[in-house]
């Protein structure tokens, strides 16, 4: 980790690693990410090179975020000025331009999830993991609770998404189970903590019944 | 009602299998090569004559879109980039199609692609959506091994690649131009517009945006026939459609049905009834956040397609159906959307910039009754020096949900003024001025 300066650097700074490189698993990812662009068209590629320096955080330190020194790296990779870099990164939300814990809890609130119930929800979240305030991180660095806009699962609502994975129909109840299962080192399967079946009704289909999965005529 | 034999969507909930094998027994993948010989401009009439329109929220007609792709291909490649990047609040379609029926828009794309020239397409899919992005991808990839596309596409002498590019969070970037801004690399800001994408798009060359379901669903028609397509539903309006019922119902799920159905019949039928039963409903919002919201006395006839929500001044949008029973604090509900359309906007234009957070600062104030009542009409006023003065749609969008509110729930808003009023306590008044 870089030295904070005596002059005052923020705890910003201090957790700024001072420099940051790919390692192989990341190269050989970032090798057929490129691939998908024109040549000369590589800055196309700034988003999903982004991701794979957050994962490679992840895999090292535990914390999936994006360093500044990270930030230049993609930059050298891909031929970019390191301002453009930084643009991307702190204009869309998943990039986490700061350490977060171990386990990303993403609350959706949306009027969707709020009217079934995400309130709830964040209430569980706070009980369990001690957290105040929406972008904190408990005292022992396990969660990170983050308030996001529509997750696009609506009618599984509320949803909590952990990581990369959305926990769907979700209850106080629930939301304390996931997370004590989560400590445990578990990872329960996501999806409806229901037992629905995708976006289908509770009870089962109401259509879709009978022959429909033969070929259209 | 519409049969399951109509439905087009029928692995939507992911019951059977969803690799391609199990596509190509529900009919996907059926005689591609022949579709794709009928040429191009065959194609694109056909997709006219459905009368398709696009399932992304706007409803422009899809075969009219790809129709103004340049006819030839010029120095410049042609484009096809389609929007998955799904974030309307309340809509959850397009996660279905990435998920559980993804040979659908795979095929879609080629068949478009073909259609309008382009040898290559993007899927962008929004950043959360990690596993629907990978069940895509591997989709892709059962594609490819297959010979369906990649060189000599389904044996029909027809180059095409196929990409699936995620997101990371940006609501903007399901706007066409601001996607392809994105796509290329930068921020998610939209473009002015002349020039349009099929003229200069992505990397400046010819480039059509589709929604996922708008794709999704050309293969189908193709196969089955305009005719078949366009008997489905009322006139201009015509065809299925996936549904999405969320909010205060007895079991939210998502459903394909015909344009046209009743909303109460909709909601009734296959969301098991508003909770507590029809006279419990307070309010729809028909269409995802952006439209505006309904009262009761006008869910209990209208029809859901195109115009007819249009009649009653709101809209299909997505035709994500939010519901709302008489337990809901509706001036709370609609500043939920304020507070998303704040959060979303890029802060390229000013009106929307400045204008989200000062509809959200009033909207809270509402919600608790802290207000004068004329200050409802100042709020319906900036919605109006909002509306149709930025560059892209989110200004628009941030302001109808408002407008709605104030046009069909004045008296509950002017309730709470009176209640805040008569508790005692005084609102210091607004200020005009950005604070």
């Amino acid at each position: 980790m870089a030295e904070g300066s005596a002059d005052g650097a923020s705890a910003d700074d201090m957790q700024q690693p001072a420099d940051f490189v790919f390692d192989a698993a990341s190269e050989a990812e970032i090798a057929g990410i490129i691939a998908k662009y024109p040549p000369g068209r590589q800055m196309s590629a700034v988003i999903p090179v982004l991701y794979v320096a957050q994962q490679q955080m992840a895999r090292h330190t535990a914390s999936a975020w994006v360093p500044r020194a990270a930030m230049d790296a993609v930059a050298r990779r891909l031929s970019m000025a390191p301002i453009r870099v930084y643009e991307v990164a702190t204009f869309y939300t998943m990039f986490h331009t700061r350490p977060i814990g171990r386990f990303h809890l993403q609350v959706c609130t949306t009027t969707p999830c709020w009217l079934r119930g995400s309130d709830a929800v964040t209430a569980a979240c706070r009980a369990a993991t001690g957290i105040e305030g929406w972008g904190e991180t408990s005292a022992d660095g396990m969660f990170t609770m983050t308030e996001v806009e529509c997750l696009g699962g609506c009618v599984n609502a509320p949803i909590l998404q952990v990581d990369d994975d959305f926990y769907e129909d979700m209850d106080a109840a629930r939301t304390e189970a996931l997370l004590a299962a989560l400590r445990r080192g578990e990872r329960p399967d996501p999806g409806s903590m229901a037992g629905r079946q995708g976006s289908a009704p509770e009870g089962g289909p109401m259509t879709l019944i009978g022959d429909a999965a033969g070929p259209a005529e | 009602m519409l049969s399951d034999k109509d439905r087009i969507f029928t692995n939507l909930y992911g019951l059977h299998d969803v690799g391609l094998k199990g596509a190509q027994g529900r009919g996907d993948w059926d005689g591609t090569a022949a579709i794709l010989a009928r040429g191009p401009e065959a194609i694109v009439e056909e997709m006219k004559s459905s009368g398709l329109r696009g399932r992304g929220g706007a409803g422009f007609p899809t075969g009219m879109k790809w129709s103004f792709m340049p006819k030839q291909v010029g120095e410049r490649p042609h484009y096809l980039v389609i929007n998955a990047d799904e974030s309307e609040p309340g809509t959850c379609k397009d996660r279905d199609i990435l998920r559980h029926d993804p040979h659908k828009l795979v095929e879609g794309a080629l068949i478009a692609s073909f259609a309008m020239r382009a040898h290559a397409c993007y899927i962008y899919v929004r950043g959360e959506f990690y596993n629907e992005a990978r069940a895509l991808q591997r989709a892709v990839d059962e594609a490819y091994a297959a010979g369906l596309i990649g060189r000599n596409a389904c044996g029909s002498g027809w180059d095409f690649d196929l990409y699936v590019h995620r997101g990371a969070g940006a609501y903007i970037c399901g706007e066409e131009t601001a996607m392809l801004e994105s796509l290329e690399g930068k921020k998610g800001m939209p473009r002015l517009k002349p020039p349009f994408p099929a003229a200069v798009g992505l990397y400046g060359c010819p480039t059509t945006v589709n929604n996922v379901e708008s794709i999704a669903v050309a293969p189908t028609i193709l196969r089955r026939g305009a005719a078949w397509f366009s008997a489905l539903g009322r006139p201009k309006n015509s065809g299925t459609k996936l549904f999405c019922i969320s909010g205060h119902v007895n079991k939210p799920c998502n459903v394909e049905e015909e344009l046209g159905i009743p909303m109460r019949e909709l909601i009734d039928r296959y969301a098991g009834g508003v909770r507590g039963g029809w006279d419990n409903l307070l309010a729809v919002i028909p269409g995802g956040a952006s439209v505006p919201v309904l009262p009761k006395s006008t869910c209990d006839t209208v029809l859901m397609d195109f115009d007819s929500l249009r009649e009653v001044r709101s809209g299909l949008g997505t035709a994500a159906v939010i519901v709302m029973d008489r337990s809901t604090d509706i001036i709370q509900a609609i500043a939920r959307l304020s507070q998303f359309y704040k959060h979303e906007s890029c802060g390229q234009c000013t009106p929307c910039r400045e204008g989200t957070g000062w509809m959200l600062r009033v909207m809270n104030r509402m919600v608790q009754g802290r207000a004068e009542p004329d200050e409802i009409d100042t709020l319906e006023e900036v919605t109006r020096q909002v509306e149709g003065h930025t560059i892209c749609a989110l200004g628009d969008a941030a302001a109808w949900p408002i407008q709605g509110l104030i046009r069909h729930f004045r008296p509950v808003m002017e309730e709470r003024i009176a209640q805040y009023k008569s508790s005692g306590r005084t609102a210091r008044p607004l200020p005009l001025a950005a604070e």
